[in-house]
């Protein structure tokens, strides 16, 4: 039986690897990719406490998250693709121009 | 000492750990006897005799090639990405090799890995992480025939994965259990090949696909791909390749007899459960064999249109016609 | 064995994650995720979810993952090149801050802090039965179900005008409605 705050501790932990990818890369599937760990790490606490709670919802949830995660990734990726067809580059901070 | 083995989670490790070495000893001699085969048909069906010059009848031939493989050079193309070009070709055998975990091979606990609850989906899975090796392999080879066969094959493998995963439903429909030693346990009586024909179909056309054999070898295709994924490989790296083709083609024909042809169901004692399994799988592989030397390649816009258009709706249509009966049956 | 396991699976998934944001190579960095969302399916089989680590596989590992390095292969994306003060401040910053929000997190953990009770519902048995969660979904969870299915019809269809492109100049260059759903 593995205690709860194990669970918790660990997705802490993801889910700041995941920021910090945010926070210091330029590229954008690198980004793309941080942002998956983060939900991931959501998930983890999602099953986590369907286990500690006996109920199975929690793991209900994890099943859509994985859905939009699924939906969120083909457009992201397509948004992608289409911006290195235009600037020839996928790093976010040369995708400057609504800057002024 | 004696405390040790008493405890029954070293015992289930250790029970695991035998199965698991008998398996994969048991594989690799089936796997060179099954290319020979391959061979010996494939020369037949060209009125030909096939390898008939090491030992008798040539049944020596599959330890001459694995000697070969061993003694050729290891080649190493320029620019390649090395890591990834050492992991791909043990990322083909590994999925395949996973598979045989949860294949019941005969009606005793003792003759499954483990039995685990949710043996189909983790059957699925480990055939998803199958396009990994030829993706990876491809495009590590830092050669364009390389990575065109490789970028092929992960779209050929995904499209056909869905109507893989979709026909296996109607199975999972009437068995009401995700663990495959239940699936079989259902089909004590009647086969679900009987109620489930269009499935098995689909199921053996995606089969055929996702081991990417011919009619669906494109990312291969010898024509005009030189070698495809593996053209840059030699030795015994080409040779964990051929192994993990091969192994795939085992393991989904194991999954299909288990799913569709009864499993070790058979007439006679139980105790020629696993005699009637291997039986079953040797018909499945003879029919992988004779299909691969008799239709020519499909090309590639003929290949998703199938898939798509055809085994996906087919499938979808296979999973409606299943609920529906199943309702009904229930409600009459 | 559980508590081991667990450990071993979450050092995997800590030193991997780690890789996937500190390689500088996008396919090492997609394949390092790969391990990552595998150790955590292994975590899940802990916990007793065993649909949902399978799911886990077969959903990122098999699709998801297959997309990104589709993507990333089809854009021949080299490793990347990051010099420069402005970026190295940058990093130093992105660190202190995810140093901050993890001190947080412990920090709430460390109160006890947590809404609602921490006590089973129900006493009973372990949660993690397939057909128990397909009861759920078609049940008390129909509703929503049948609007993911929605959200997967919308993304197709934004995907399928994204990537059309410009080059049919006149049809199908007006961004899809409602693609951010």
């Amino acid at each position: 039986m593995i205690p709860l705050s194990w669970a918790l501790i660990l997705s802490a932990v993801v889910f700041v690897i995941g920021v910090i990818g945010v926070l210091i890369r330029r590229n954008a599937i690198v980004i793309f990719m941080s942002i998956e760990l983060m939900l991931n790490a959501a998930n983890l606490v999602f099953v986590a406490f369907s286990q500690h709670l006996r109920s199975i919802d929690g793991q209900v949830f994890v099943f859509f998250v994985m859905t939009v995660a699924a939906a969120e990734v083909a457009v992201g990726l397509a948004i992608i693709v289409n911006l290195f067809r235009l600037r020839e580059t996928v790093m976010v901070d040369e995708v400057n121009l609504l800057k002024g | 000492m004696t405390q040790i083995w008493s405890n029954p989670d070293v015992q289930f490790v250790v029970w695991a750990l035998v199965k698991i070495v008998v398996i994969l000893f048991a594989m690799l001699g089936v796997v060179s006897y099954l290319i020979y085969a391959e061979r010996k048909i494939a020369g037949h069906i060209q009125a030909r005799t096939g390898p008939n010059r090491v030992g008798p009848l040539g049944l020596f031939q599959p330890i001459a090639d694995v000697l070969k493989l061993f003694f050729k050079e290891e080649f190493m193309p320029a620019e390649a990405n090395k890591v990834i070009f050492h992991i791909a070709p043990i990322l083909a055998v590994v999925p395949a090799l996973v598979t045989f975990s949860v294949v019941p091979f005969g009606p005793s606990p003792a003759l499954v890995v483990t039995d685990v609850n949710v043996g189909l989906l983790l059957f699925l899975a480990m055939s998803s992480l199958g396009v990994y090796a030829i993706t990876l392999g491809g495009w590590s080879s830092n050669n364009k025939y390389a990575l065109l066969g490789g970028m092929r094959s992960s779209a050929q493998m995904i499209s056909y994965e869905l109507a893989m995963g979709l026909s296996t439903i109607g199975v999972l429909i009437l068995a009401g259990s995700l663990s495959l030693s239940s699936i079989v346990a259902a089909q004590s009586h009647w086969w679900f090949v009987v109620f489930q024909p269009l499935a098995f179909i689909i199921f053996m056309l995606t089969a055929f696909a996702e081991t990417n054999r011919a009619p669906f070898d494109l990312p291969e295709a010898e024509a005009e791909l030189v070698a495809g994924f593996h053209t840059e490989y030699s030795s015994m790296k080409f040779g964990m390749f051929f192994l993990g083709e091969f192994m795939n083609v085992i393991a989904i024909c194991a999954i299909a007899v288990t799913l569709f042809l009864g499993g070790w169901n058979g007439p006679g004692p139980p105790g020629l459960g696993m005699l009637w399994f291997v039986l079953k799988l040797s018909v499945l592989l003879f029919c992988f064999i004779w299909v691969r030397w008799t239709f020519p390649r499909l090309r590639y816009d003929q290949l998703m249109n199938l898939g798509w258009k055809v085994l996906l709706p087919a499938a979808l249509l296979n999973i409606v016609l299943t609920a529906v009966a199943v309702y009904w049956g229930s409600h009459r | 064995m559980t508590e081991a396991l667990f450990i071993g699976f979450a050092a995997m998934l800590v030193a991997s994650s780690l890789l996937v944001i500190l390689h500088r190579n996008p396919v090492a960095s997609a394949l390092f995720l790969v391990l990552a969302f595998c150790s955590l399916a292994g975590i899940y089989l802990l916990f007793h979810a065993e649909f949902i680590g399978m799911v886990q596989i077969i959903v990122y590992a098999g699709a998801i993952m297959v997309l990104f390095l589709f993507v990333i292969m089809y854009l021949n994306l080299q490793r990347d090149e990051e010099g420069g003060v402005h970026i190295a401040l940058r990093r130093g910053l992105g660190w202190v801050a995810g140093t901050v929000v993890l001190a947080e997190g412990v920090f709430m953990l460390a109160r006890r802090w947590a809404p609602g009770p921490l006590t089973p519902e129900v006493p009973g048995e372990a949660a993690g039965n397939t057909q128990q969660l397909g009861m759920l979904l078609f049940s008390r969870y129909l509703f929503p179900f049948e609007v993911t299915s929605l959200v997967l019809l919308v993304a197709i269809i934004g995907v399928v005008v994204i990537a059309k492109g410009r080059s049919t100049a006149g049809s199908g260059t007006r961004p899809a409605p409602g693609e951010d759903g």
